[in-house]
């Protein structure tokens, strides 16, 4: 037997249908219980090192593969998919696709079946499995009484019980809220010293995933591995960021104050951090010289809410519990709870897809309530998480013009307003692509820019960035920051931390149907009790300011954000 | 649980049976319930079936609103008979009989009042059979009995994914949906049948060819899991056979036998008084 | 009968299920009242134009199925039947097409338009109704007239809606060699 689990040979590879190769060279070890970080941007090539690893390459897609991959020792090419899959259990980005079965337990069998264990061993396997990853209340649950993170304990479950030797992460943190997210990773730190499997995990979520120590991060670009060696090294080096992902915000804070980063800083995490005293003292020297008061925001009240309530009609908890707020004119602000907090529900009591119980929504200063959902679209527009679900038309232009050619607008009018609106969505000269030539990010902005043609003065974004890599990210909010300083009053729902520290005025937390905190998302991010109880998680700038002792930990976080805003961000924006 | 089917969990003779055996059963019967038009035989099926319930502890009232669809179902169909085909049990059963001294076209003969009585029937016969097995039967447990009783496992899976399914893409349809209305999509009766349809394509495409995408990914992960490695399968959800699921499956063929016999018998499926 | 492929599988489940959320909660009023017109068989068309006939059947036959089942009214084999037969005439008469490799032209549309008049006809003008008198012994006349009523309205939508569900489809994949980046 080797000692390696997985070993790659001058491996490269090409889609069958794509003009370039997506991998070149790979020379890459993994010994048995190892655990790894696969890190790098989208389109970097890391999901196709992954197809390659669990056999959906070449069984799944075709191309063509030269240089060769051992698993366990064995050529791959000599093995089928079957075979790998009981050395490689893979826990795939959609647990709710890798979900198929019609329960929990259903679910974690389903290997099994197909293995065609008898029924006693299977009873036996799902107690076990259940026991170790606290499934056991849940087990006759169907997926759609599940959270996202129970999801993922189950899709976890169904590759356990098959006893394999490397567990493959796909995006595992794509889908989950910062402290779901949090408790995946410690899961997969257990999961790893419990059965001694080996570990792979490809995300470009760096900082989240390095909350768990890992032993190696190999980092990917364009098809290439850049660098393969251990987080502490890696992250004194300037070359994630070279790499287009993102490095952990404790050390951008330190490296804008000058510190230089230094591998036996241990800089992989901020709990096993050292700074000296002079390091301590130029972040806190920095941080007084960038603070500047902030500026008062406009308080012309443009969207507001009175005591309004909602019941969905098949439970009996509301979902909304006597909801007062205000959202004034040019805001960019943050919603932010747990999945069932209510802040969906609450956008689309404001968008009319429903009606309130009690209470009273008014858009400057006018009753809303008459309105109906398409009157509604005229003054605040919606745009779902994923472009896919809200694109209809074949071509960009047609897209962007649905909306007012059903509402019977003179084609040369129809004509005027989707020119101005491809222009300022930066999509005028793609004007007759069809849409499915276009990116990810791209298709956002289309499902934004035909939103934007009804000309509303609010917009309410579900998610904006789910699943983006940084440099997409970024491109996505510059262009909502855009779309905001030209007097478009925007409200993100997110989960992403990052997002709302970066880019939202003002943080509502949603938790039970209540607003429990409506301040500063710097302050936010630095209250554990909000923090706690909206599942989010203390961003690594308060561990930061702990740390140095820096006493009022949301001004610092404040004064970095205010930093980056006007030094650093949008410089390498296209 | 899956509720998309007013399954009811319960403890009763009737949940106990396997899932297998039930399925036999409900195809026994709706043979059986198919081939005959023997008043005799429909009234004892109608009235086996109802007394069922109690056997199984369903109440009227878990099944009042499938029962009100199917009364209406029924009541819209048996009038379509008469007005397209007033004459048509005269046809079945070889005499004319009028009543009440009326004549013509649609003048009432016993004997369609015959025929419409066993068309009746019919649907008694089979609606509460299935009414209770849509009200004992798992959802989970349907795919593994398919496969038990013959039908590929490949198949019965596909019957397992659309179950599985089915709430993700009603949910997915409610929302895509919501989002097309507030841009101007509108399917109420105020627009032409075309621009509806086209407004439901609209619809329709965001939701399709996302499922599309959907497929190649669940397809990816079961393949992962080893699905379709072996010739068989076996279910986490399968139970072993017990007497009375032999019991059961024998009565039911018995119906089938009954049902065919007395079609012998009688020389048609009819039973004819007129004679 | 031959081996499906898991995608073919996946397919039949996922077809079968959107068959099942159209028919079953998706309701365009028409223009008779108390009618509502069925529109999923421009997607059951669709699905059997893309993954050939046994799914076509088999999707048409569940998702059917489901749809009966989840009224209580009994299940309706015959319609259930016809449904099926429907969806696998349609997969065998749109065999030639390509749609799943981005071809759906002036002659896809034709082919597919021709296809699927002549099968909703077939299915609804001849096995629906045959099997209705044959299990139920309906009166001829109602079921035909049941029948042909129920083609046309099948036909019309199916034109609409399946033709533009090809026709998106086809144009969402990215032509064969044209990729670029992965993602």
């Amino acid at each position: 037997m080797s000692e390696y689990i997985l070993e790659f040979k001058n491996l490269g590879f090409k889609y069958r249908a794509q003009a370039k190769s997506t991998l070149y060279n790979i020379d890459l070890k993994i010994k048995k219980g190892e655990k790894l970080l696969v890190a790098g941007p989208s389109g970097c090539g890391k999901s196709t090192l992954g197809s390659l690893i669990n056999g959906l390459i070449p069984s799944s897609y075709k191309g063509d593969i030269t240089g060769s991959l051992l698993i366990n020792g064995k050529d791959s090419k000599e093995m089928s998919i079957f075979d790998i899959s009981h050395i490689v259990g893979t826990v795939l980005q959609d647990s709710d696709a890798q979900f198929v079965g019609m329960t929990v337990a259903e679910d974690l069998t389903f290997a099994l079946e197909n293995d065609c264990v008898f029924l006693p061993d299977m009873r036996k396997r799902v107690d076990e499995v259940a026991t170790t990853l606290n499934l056991k209340d849940f087990l006759l649950h169907a997926p759609g009484e599940l959270s996202g993170g129970q999801k993922q304990r189950v899709s976890v479950g169904g590759v356990l019980a098959s006893d394999v030797d490397l567990f493959l992460f796909d995006e595992p943190l794509a889908n989950l809220d910062p402290r779901t997210g949090k408790q995946a990773i410690e899961l997969i730190d257990e999961l790893q010293k419990k059965t001694g499997a080996a570990v792979i995990i490809i995300e470009h979520r760096l900082e989240d995933v390095l909350h768990r120590s890992v032993d190696r991060i190999v980092l990917m670009q364009e098809g290439h591995i850049v660098a393969d060696e251990s987080p502490d090294e890696l992250l004194s080096k300037g070359l994630l960021s070279e790499c287009g992902v993102r490095e952990p915000l404790y050390l951008t804070a330190l490296k804008y104050a000058g510190v230089s980063i230094e591998s036996k800083m241990r800089p992989s995490s901020i709990e096993n951090l050292v700074l000296s005293d002079t390091d301590k003292a130029q972040l806190k020297k920095f941080m007084k010289e960038v603070h500047k008061d902030k500026k008062p925001l406009s308080k012309e009240k443009l969207l507001e809410t009175k005591g309004l309530s909602f019941t969905y009609e098949k439970m009996k908890k509301r979902a909304l519990d006597n909801i007062s707020t205000a959202i004034s004119k040019g805001e960019m602000v943050a919603i932010v709870g747990t999945n069932g907090a209510g802040k969906s529900t609450f956008s689309k009591v404001i968008c009319g897809m429903e009606n309130e119980d009690e209470g009273q929504i008014f858009f400057e200063g006018n009753d809303f309530s008459a309105l109906s959902i398409k009157e509604r679209a005229a003054y605040v527009g919606y745009v779902m998480q994923n472009p896919n679900q809200m694109i209809s038309k074949v071509m960009i232009m047609d897209e962007v013009a649905m909306g007012l050619r059903l509402r019977g607008v003179p084609e040369e009018e129809v004509q005027e307003k989707v020119t101005k609106a491809l222009k300022i969505c930066g999509l005028y000269t793609m004007r007759n692509w069809p849409i499915s030539a276009l990116s990810y990010g791209q298709k956002k902005r289309v499902t934004i820019c035909s939103i934007l043609v009804l000309e509303p003065k609010v917009l309410i974004l579900d998610e904006p960035t789910a699943g983006q890599d940084y440099r997409h990210y970024t491109k996505i909010m510059e262009f909502l920051r855009q779309l905001n300083q030209q007097g478009i009053t925007i409200i993100m729902i997110t989960h992403d931390m990052h997002l709302m520290l970066e880019y939202a005025d003002r943080g509502i937390v949603f938790s039970g149907g209540k607003i429990i905190a409506d301040k500063t998302c710097a302050e936010i991010l630095t209250d554990s009790e909000i923090v706690d109880r909206a599942s989010l998680k203390e961003t690594s700038l308060y561990d930061l300011a702990n740390l140095c002792g820096i006493e009022d930990a949301a001004t610092f976080v404040q004064d970095f954000i205010d930093y980056e805003r006007e030094n650093v961000r949008g410089l390498w924006d296209e | 649980m899956n509720n998309l089917f007013n399954y009811i969990e319960r403890e009763s003779p009737i949940h106990e049976l396997t899932g297998a055996t039930k399925l036999v059963c409900l195809l026994l019967w709706s043979l059986a319930a198919m081939t005959t038009y023997d008043t005799r035989l429909l009234a004892v099926m109608s009235v086996l079936g109802v007394a069922l319930f109690p056997v199984g502890r369903i109440k009227l009232k878990d099944v009042t609103f499938m029962l009100v669809f199917t009364l209406v179902y029924l009541a819209l169909s048996t009038t379509l008979v008469y007005l397209f085909s007033p004459r048509h049990g005269c046809g079945v059963y070889g005499s004319t009989t009028l009543l009440f001294g009326l004549s013509g076209y649609f003048a009432p003969t016993a004997e369609q009042l015959f025929f419409q009585l066993n068309y009746i029937l019919k649907y008694f016969a089979t609606i509460p059979f299935v009414l209770l097995f849509v009200c004992t039967t798992n959802p989970s447990e349907f795919a593994a009995s398919l496969n038990k009783i013959g039908v590929p496992y490949s198949v019965a899976y596909s019957v397992a994914l659309a179950l599985r399914y089915i709430p993700d893409i009603q949910k997915q349809y409610h929302e895509i949906s919501q989002a097309s209305q507030a841009r101007g999509i509108e399917l109420s009766k105020k627009a032409s049948l075309v621009s509806r349809l086209k407004s439901a394509s609209s619809i329709l495409i965001p939701l399709v060819l996302s499922s599309m995408d959907r497929i190649e990914v669940i397809a990816n992960a079961m393949e992962l899991r080893c699905f379709g490695k072996n010739k068989k399968r076996t279910w986490y959800m399968e139970r072993k056979f017990r007497l009375i699921d032999y019991l059961c499956i024998v009565v039911c063929a018995l119906l089938l036998v009954a049902s065919i016999t007395l079609t012998h018998i009688n020389g048609s499926r009819f039973y004819n008084p007129f004679l | 009968m031959k081996k499906l492929g898991v995608k073919s599988i996946v397919a039949i489940g996922i077809g079968a299920a959107l068959f099942f959320v159209l028919g079953r909660f998706v309701a365009i009023p028409s223009p008779v009242p108390n009618t509502n017109i069925s529109i999923q068989y421009g997607l059951l068309a669709f699905i059997a134009a893309v993954f050939g006939p046994i799914p076509g059947a088999l999707a048409g036959l569940i998702g059917h199925f489901f749809i009966d089942f989840s009224y209580g009214w009994g299940v309706w084999w015959s319609w259930v039947i016809a449904s099926s037969v429907f969806g696998c005439l349609m997969g065998i008469v749109t065999m030639k097409l390509k749609i799943d490799e981005g071809e759906f032209g002036t002659k896809g549309i034709i082919t597919f338009n021709v296809g699927q008049a002549i099968a909703h006809a077939i299915s609804w003008i001849v096995v629906a109704p045959i099997l209705d008198i044959l299990m139920f012994q309906e009166p001829a006349n109602k079921v035909f007239v049941q029948g042909v009523t129920g083609a046309i309205i099948n036909i019309i939508t199916t034109a609409i809606i399946g033709t533009i569900l090809c026709i998106a489809y086809s144009k969402a994949i990215p032509k064969k060699g044209s990729l670029t980046e992965e993602n």
